[in-house]
Parts: C-alpha cells; structure tokens; sequence
C-alpha cells in the first residue's frame, strides 16, 4: 500500500503502519511465517528488504515455531530481532515463548488478535494474546492504527532495558485495527533511529571474548533463581514502561501511560475493556454522560505486567465495574481481564462490585449499543449494590 | 454520538470495492478530515459478494464497530440486488448510487426503495472505465459520481490525491484513464 503522507497526517491501515515502523526500526533480524490478520506486515516488509530499503534479514521459515526458534537464535546472537503473528500461529510458537522469555531476550511481536480454532475463525478475539499471558512475555494493547504504531517502538526500548530484557509483545485487534485505514501521524526516520538507539546487546553468543552459556541445564538448586529473577525483571517493566511511555510524549506529544482512563475521576460506574472496543466505548460513555449517568471508561494498555496498585487506584472510587473481555478462559468464572482487576481490587476495605461480560468472540461485532448495554447493568448495581449476573456472555 | 457520514460500498471480489473506500478516506483526509476505511472480510474468492466502509468526520473517529445504517450506499454490481441487504439500516434520506446502464427510476424500483426522500443515481462505471482505462474497474467512476451528488469530497481533492498518491505506483497512462474515468464519471450521473 503506498503511503500517501499530507501535512503530517497520514491513512494508514494498522498493518501497513506496523510494516512501516519495523522499517523504521530496521531490525537484524526478522524471521517470519505470514498468517492472517497479520499477513500484511510481513508482505509489506518484505517489500522493504527486497527493495533494500533496510539492512534486515528477513528468514523465511516453516512454521511459526521455526519462526521463534530462529528469533531465539539471532536474539541469542546478539540481534535485534522482530517478527509477526496471529491466533494458530502464536499457538505454535508457545513453547519457545518460554524459552524466549527464559533466556531474556528482548525479542518484539507484533500480534494481530485474532481466535483460536475451532471453529475455524480469522477474525478478531483475545484468546490468542491472553493464552500467552503467562508466557514471560510484556504485552502492550492499542486502540488504534496510531497506537500500534507508537507502541511498536515504546516495546523495543521497553524490552530492551537493562533492568528488563524480556521479550514483547505488541497486540492490536486483527481486521478492525490490522485491515482498517485511520489517520496516523508518522514520526520521521531520524527521530526514530535516536529513539530506539544502537542495539548494543547485554550478553551475546559471538561475543568469543566474554563466552556464557544460553539454555543451561538448571537443577533444583538455580532453577527458581532463574525464575525469581525473571519475576522481578518483569515487575522491574512496568516502572521502565513509565519512564519510557513519557520520554515517548516528551519528544513526539503523544501521551500513553499504563492505562487509559476516561472521564473517570468522578464516574460511579465503569467498563474495563481491551483495544479497539474502548474507543466505541467512549461513544457510548458520551452518550451517557449526556444523560446525567456518571459513567467512565478505563482500558489497560500494559497487561504484562499487569499495574495493579495503579489500576486499584483507578477504580476505587466507583461504585461498579464491568470487566469485558474478549476472550473466555474456560475457568467458569470470567475472563482473564476480569480475573485481574477483581483480584487488584480485593485488598480495598470498600471495593466496587465487579462482574465479567465476555463478549466479541470470532469479530462478532460489539456496537455502541451494547456499551451502553453494559453500562446500564453497571449502573443498576452502583445504584442497588447488588449484581444480578456475575458472570454472562453479551453480544450473542 | 459523533457525527460522522457513514459509506457503505457494495460489490463482487475484483470489483475494487476496498480499494475505493480506500481512496475515498484518502482524499478525504487530504481534504483534512478523520478518516476510517475498512473492509468485511468473508470466505474470499472470485466474484464473491464484498462490502467495505467508510467513516469520515470532522472530529476523530473512535467508534470501532461495523456501519449499520449508511447514508451512502454505492453498489458496483447490480446483480447483488437480491442477494444481499443492499438498503439494510439506510436511513430514509439515503442516496444510492449504482453501476447500470438502467435509470434511476427503474432501479428504485429494483431496489425497492419506497423513501421519497431517498435518492436514486446510475450511472454506466463498467462501460465507462473500459473505454477509459480499458478494463472493467467500476470503482473508479462511482468515487466521480460520489463527488457530484454529495458533499463528502470535491472532484478535485480525488483528483489531486490519485495523481500524488499513486504516481509511483502506476504509469502516466493508467493515472491519466482513471483521472478521466473520475471526470466522467462525475459529469455522466444521473439520478431522481
């Protein structure tokens, strides 16, 4: 697709914006498997490397498990390696997501959100993200094309910290963010280049002078030493997240903290919700608003780690929440978002009710509507204090 | 809500259909405006019947779900009437603008459009864009079309934005045809 720049805005779908923002980054390497949603961005990369337009090399494997085995590789090499997926393809790379979180390495994905079969689906739901959600991986979700895009580069510096070096994981909802054409403001080449800076690798396998070993065998005696340092480096994210998140509004005035929260501060009622639904949300909050309903919204943005004194603070004050999710986890009691923010509430002395609403499965299409839907069972139990239904699927 | 004007395209695979809600949110972000352009992705093969959309506002666009009730509806293929819900959750003053080398009288018929305040154009895009570009690329025509009987985008803004946008893209011919293809278009429409 070509990109069409006019007075520093730009109509970009998200996919090619995510093709173009690794051209930016220009990575050393970047093994792919192209899938749907997320097949633009590999074919669009592969555009800039055959064109020359960037340095990278771009493997071209198998599977997607041979695609993260070879990121593990280069990573381990000394690389700056990114890739991309979706659903089936995520699933295949699951046991070497461990092994790339475990061996530290700060490896970028791009997942494009889309179901896990069966039923066969290519559209759009959380299940593949979230089932990675205890992967060691960071993950980051955006609303928009230009969120995406922004968050793309925040992920490599976020990943690449001294006091991080854990892989990342940046999602955006497949069709309705990979495939749709918004206004995006780029960032110029340069600004790019000293954002992200020189990879200087903290520990590399070519690095003959100062050999270590990656994948050691650990037995009883340092194997949870492993983990409770890769525990800590993932708490150590968020704070990184931060700093980097402002450094990023600093210097390109777009501003992205953990989450976003909208008109919350003095809501009695709200929805927590994932990506691009947030933003039909909001129409939905205006709407309500207008009505005198003291409504809000507040969307996670960093899930992994997941902030949960900040977001406890967020919510504390409101009366109800509704944690939708867009994904089920097949526990019988609510998606993971729910599970999080009901679990980051419960140390409050008074804490809002809470109730889980799954909703969106396969790209089924959540309208304003159903927002509004949601949020007048909210209200119900701020108004009474009691929830009717703790727990149901909406949008069916 | 956010006002924002709602266009729903119509048309069989290779018809062309994204590509013009496409250059449609283009031109209309040249234009200044906030712009969403997406298609409804199905089974894909040949021939099968297509639908994209746009979203185009003064403010920025948050909403994220599908368009139900388009004003504008262009349908590149008539042969889907009956096959698909091509007035589905149009409101009462909907324009409609078709590909066909019948009138507008006869395609409110077709359509059943009953809403006297509802408008009706036809306009020949495939006879248009053979002789233009040489092959059958209705979408083309219908954005000329789109540019005389509504507000949404001037002429010359999709002009402008097909000869700086696709100049790379495309040799001088082909710019040249689809440039008059737009033209044509926008000057053959004819509607009640």
């Amino acid at each position: 697709m070509a990109i069409t720049g006019t007075k520093g805005a730009t109509g970009l779908t998200g996919n090619t914006a995510i093709a173009y923002a690794m051209k930016q980054i220009n990575p050393d390497v970047a093994p792919v498997y192209p899938i749907t949603p997320s097949t633009g961005i590999v074919e669009d990369f592969s555009s800039y490397v055959a064109d020359g337009a960037v340095d990278t090399e771009l493997i071209t494997v198998e599977s997607e498990h041979s695609a993260m085995s070879a990121c593990i590789g280069a990573c381990a090499a000394g690389a700056r390696v990114m890739t991309a997926t979706s659903s089936q393809g995520l699933a295949l790379m699951w046991e070497m997501l461990y092994i790339a979180s475990g061996m530290r390495l700060p490896i970028v994905l791009t997942d494009v959100n889309r179901a896990l079969s069966a039923p066969i689906n290519i559209h759009c739901d959380h299940s593949d993200s979230m089932g990675a959600r205890d992967s060691g991986w960071i993950q980051i979700y955006s609303e928009t094309v230009q969120e995406a895009y922004d968050n793309l580069f925040m992920a490599v510096r976020i990943a690449e910290h001294e006091h991080v070096l854990l892989p990342a994981m940046v999602c955006m909802d497949g069709f309705i963010t990979s495939h749709a054409i918004e206004n995006i403001n780029l960032i110029g080449d340069d600004s790019v280049r000293e954002f992200v800076g020189e990879y200087k690798p903290a520990h590399s396998l070519l690095d003959t002078g100062n050999p270590i070993t990656y994948g050691a065998m650990t037995l009883p005696d340092t194997y949870i030493t492993f983990k409770h340092q890769q525990s800590k480096a993932m708490a150590a994210a968020k704070d990184v997240a931060v700093e980097i998140s402002a450094e990023f509004g600093r210097k390109f005035g777009r501003n992205y903290g953990l989450f976003d929260a909208y008109r919350l501060a003095d809501a009695e009622a709200a929805i927590v919700i994932l990506n691009s639904a947030a933003g039909t949300s909001k129409v939905a909050v205006d709407e309500l608003r207008k009505q005198g309903k003291k409504v809000g919204l507040l969307r996670p943005r960093l899930f992994r780690p997941f902030p949960f004194e900040e977001i406890t603070g967020a919510l504390k004050h409101l009366k109800a929440v509704a944690v939708l999710d867009r994904v089920d986890s097949m526990n019988a009691f609510g998606g993971p978002l729910f599970n999080e923010v009901r679990s980051a509430l419960y140390d409050l002395e008074k804490r809002p009710k809470v109730m889980s609403r799954i909703y969106g499965l396969g790209g089924r299409d959540y309208k304003v509507a159903d927002a509004v839907g949601a949020f007048e069972e909210v209200l119900k139990a701020a108004a009474t204090g009691r929830v009717e239904t703790l727990q149901k699927y909406i949008t069916l | 809500m956010v006002t924002s004007i709602e266009v729903r395209w119509h048309g069989r695979a290779q018809q062309g259909m994204v590509t013009a809600a496409k250059v449609l949110a283009e031109a209309c972000l040249l234009s200044g405006k906030f712009v969403q352009a997406f298609p409804e992705f199905g089974p894909e093969r040949m021939g099968a019947p297509v639908r994209a959309y746009n979203r185009i506002s003064d403010e920025p666009i948050r909403m994220h779900c599908q368009v139900t009730d388009p004003k504008f509806v262009l349908i590149a293929d008539p042969t889907l009437i009956g096959v698909v819900g091509l007035t589905d959750g149009c409101p009462l003053d909907a324009v409609f603008i078709i590909n066909t080398s019948k009138s507008a009288k006869e395609m409110r018929v077709a359509l059943g459009v009953k809403s006297g305040g509802a408008k009706v154009y036809t306009l020949n895009a495939t006879q248009i864009s053979i002789e233009t570009i040489g092959r059958s690329m209705p979408n083309t025509p219908m954005l000329g079309a789109l540019a005389k009987v509504t507000a949404i985008v001037p002429l010359d803004a999709l002009i402008k934005n097909f000869k700086e946008g696709y100049s790379k893209k495309y040799s001088e011919k082909v710019i040249a045809g689809n440039v008059t293809a737009m033209n044509r278009g926008y000057n053959e429409v004819k509607g009640e």
